[in-house]
């Protein structure tokens, strides 16, 4: 049996998409830029920047000259390959074979497939439609082999569905571009004139070598269908889910936690079968009269622990309303990450104790919100508020060491706090200070230590701070905000010593 | 002769029982967490810091609360060692991160739970405390009751983990069951004669209750990443001195 091919390009896949998600940009002349070398390129651009000549490769600068109130957005590598993965799952309801054409297209291998749609007419007219339909700008072609289709729904101009046997007289019209060919060959084919596949398909099989090369041969035997062109389909994720229906509706807490703990046992076999771990998991149990009762829970790292995963489900349980009984349970694991057999632990000397710790910020994660766990880890900035940054996740080391060298406070107020000063002498500490209306005289201090604004996050005056103590013998952390000869220097207090 | 030598090993025996129906027990046989407090660990059931055990550390403003953090973090570091993790439970967290670094904590190994409402915090303490992988929480809040207090203590007896409440400026200092209770108050450095600056951390410890031991007050000074007593009082520096 031969085999049909269905070949989609997306014509502005990138910005189409954008589109699609920012409407405000629907129909604007916007192009997607990246640094190349130095300066900015055009690597995708809408079809109204088309319109006004703007194409990609053409420097930034350029562009701006054609249309100086141009939209320019970030590209990023990966958007067109990850968007055409993500096409091409959505594509898999039409065939089972579905190939990614990168950078803007998609191969299907139809073969067999057209006729559940009534034929290969309607069946192309039904994938178009539903492309179109949000926004996206698609040409697609049908025919024997792959080079064919890719030819026709790129630079066709008659009908996209090529009938059996007939590609051969579909490409002859087309110019030699549609061979996917290289472009020193198509400079080439151009300079001598042949300006159509059919000028020279024809020929002679050694002179052709001999001219251009064994990939133009390869390239034209691929479209003609003389040696087959393999694809790589992609491989669609099973998602993680598992449902567990009863006979019997259940309505009492035992049997949810015995469905629960059953299903959770099922998909944990399989997380531990592809060495992955749930973030985040889904339990709904679907009541006889139509209502659905679901759970959620989230955790700090991948786990695939039954026992784990229990605690903290049970702690919802609760919530559920079984009403007049549940007769479908489905537990789903719609976020999983990859966790390796031996995890390694930087937490505790034994792995058990890992998990134990893990399983506890699991608990209050899911009692109060995970932005109220933290952990923090030295960041390279002396501006003390930036001293630290977050800690991404439990396994995370410090990349340099703590400093050690300056006396840091060990309470830090949110936001340093003015006081009343009096300092006789430049750059000497002060005498005394007012404090939340108490007086503290000075009797021992050090510094000061001058940390300057980072000027390339923002401006602002520098610090100087000064460790001082007070007759009470406690230690606090002040600072005159910019230097001493500026008009009348503000004072902060910003932290307390122990 | 013999009898009364009987007599005080059978109160001896007596008190050791008293002291293991207490909870006291497993400190004895396992390894002395060495503490480093020195002749202050006289003051201890059994001349041990009672680890296992709910601690409870009261300050009245902001300079007092720092020196108590600064104390908290002296003991934690010493029974972190190199290993532990410890847990700081707070709703309205000051601490900062890289101040822990000259009390022997590497800040990385401290995990902060910063809630919102104080009410949460009990919650929380109660559920970290059963966990017994960690090696210390310390939590911050206000108000606590006895019969509140009474869950910690249970849940520590089980999972021998060491307990530090800090209680920030409470409107009333109520009993609470604890093992102990603690006042700080900061005292003033000194550094050697001729050497300007602010010297290394001084407080004065105030014991002001501990089960089965005797309440005390101390001076100690952190230095060298360990405790040291003070002899004589600190006298204050009249000068002000600069360095840098």
């Amino acid at each position: 049996m031969s085999r049909r091919y269905l070949t989609i390009w997306f014509r502005h896949l990138t910005t189409d998409q954008l589109a699609i998600r920012k409407p405000e940009l629907k129909g604007e002349p916007f192009v997607l830029a990246a640094a190349e070398r130095g300066r900015m390129v055009v690597k995708a651009c809408s079809a109204a920047a088309m319109d006004k000549g703007i194409e990609a490769g053409m420097v930034l600068a350029d562009a701006r000259a054609l249309i100086p109130n141009l939209e320019v957005l970030d590209d990023h590598p990966l958007r067109g390959e990850k968007l055409l993965r993500a096409l091409a799952e959505w594509s898999l309801r039409y065939t089972p074979i579905a190939a990614v054409d990168l950078p803007d297209g998609l191969i299907l291998d139809i073969s067999g497939c057209a006729h559940l749609w009534g034929g290969e007419g309607p069946y192309l007219k039904d994938i178009l439609s539903k492309l179109r339909k949000p926004g996206y700008e698609v040409r697609a072609a049908i025919a024997d082999t792959i080079g064919a289709s890719w030819a026709v729904s790129r630079f066709g101009k008659i009908s996209p569905v090529i009938e059996p046997g007939a590609h051969i007289d579909a490409l002859q019209s087309l110019p030699p571009a549609a061979l996917r060919l290289e472009a020193p060959v198509l400079d080439r084919l151009q300079k001598l004139g042949l300006y159509q596949i059919r000028s020279f398909i024809n020929m002679p099989q050694r002179v052709l070598r001999r001219r251009f090369g064994q990939d133009l041969l390869n390239r034209l035997d691929q479209a003609l269908g003389l040696v087959s062109e393999p694809i790589t389909p992609i491989q669609a994720i099973v998602p993680y889910q598992e449902s567990l229906p009863s006979l019997e509706p259940i309505r009492t807490a035992t049997g949810i936690e015995i469905a629960l703990r059953k299903l959770l046992e099922i998909l944990c076999q399989r997380l531990f079968r592809e060495g992955k771990g749930m973030r985040k998991g889904v339990f709904k149990g679907c009541r006889i009269d139509g209502e659905l009762q679901q759970i959620e829970i989230g955790t700090n790292e991948p786990v695939r622990n039954v026992g784990h995963l229990f605690k903290l489900f049970e702690l919802k349980i609760a919530t559920i309303a079984p009403g007049l009984g549940i007769d479908l349970f489905v537990l789903e694991a719609p976020v999983v990450e990859e966790l390796s057999i031996q995890q390694e632990s930087l937490w505790a000397a034994s792995n058990q104790e890992h998990l134990a710790i893990a399983g506890l910020l699991d608990r209050l994660a899911g009692r109060f919100g995970a932005n109220t766990i933290h952990r923090y880890l030295p960041d390279q900035h002396h501006w003390p508020e930036r001293s630290i940054r977050e800690a991404k996740s439990l396994q995370e080391k410090p990349a340099i060491d703590w400093p050690e060298d300056q006396p840091r406070p060990l309470c830090l107020l949110p936001r340093p706090e003015r006081i009343q000063v009096t300092s006789p002498i430049p750059d000497y500490p002060p005498m005394l200070f007012i404090y939340k209306g108490t007086v503290h005289k000075i009797r021992k201090a050090d510094g000061p230590e001058r940390i300057e604004r980072e000027w390339w996050i923002e401006q602002g005056l520098v610090r100087d701070y000064y460790r001082v103590e007070d007759e009470q013998g406690a230690r606090y952390w002040v600072f005159r905000s910019g230097h001493y000869h500026d008009a009348e220097p503000e004072w902060f207090i910003h932290g307390f010593f122990a | 002769m013999e009898a009364a030598a009987n007599k005080s090993e059978i109160i001896e025996k007596l008190k050791k029982d008293i002291l293991l129906m207490q909870g006291f027990s497993a400190v004895l046989d396992h390894g002395r967490p060495d503490i480093g407090l020195g002749p202050m660990e006289k003051a201890f059931p059994n001349h041990i810091f009672p680890t296992a055990a709910v601690h409870e550390f009261v300050s009245a403003n902001a300079s007092s609360s720092a020196a108590t953090t600064g104390f908290m973090a002296g003991l934690i570091s010493h029974l972190m060692k190199t290993e532990g993790t410890c847990l700081w439970i707070g709703a309205r967290r000051q601490l900062f991160p890289p101040g822990l670094k000259a009390f022997g904590i590497s800040p990385d190994r401290v995990i902060f739970i910063d809630l919102q409402r104080e009410r949460d915090v009990l919650w929380a303490i109660e559920e970290s405390l059963k966990c017994g992988a960690l090696t210390a929480v310390v939590a911050e809040l206000k108000e606590i009751s006895l019969t509140e207090s009474r869950r910690l203590q249970l849940a520590v007896e089980k999972s021998r983990v060491t307990g530090f409440l800090h209680r920030c400026n409470p409107q009333k200092t109520n009993p609470i069951a604890s093992v102990s209770r603690w006042e700080i108050s900061p005292i003033a450095s000194n550094l050697e004669a001729g050497v300007p600056g602010v010297g290394y951390p001084r407080w004065n410890v105030e014991l002001q209750k501990i089960r089965n031991g005797k309440p005390g007050s101390w001076q100690l000074e952190w230095s060298a990443g360990r405790f040291s007593h003070l002899t004589t009082v600190a006298t204050s520096n009249t000068f002000i001195q600069q360095t840098g």
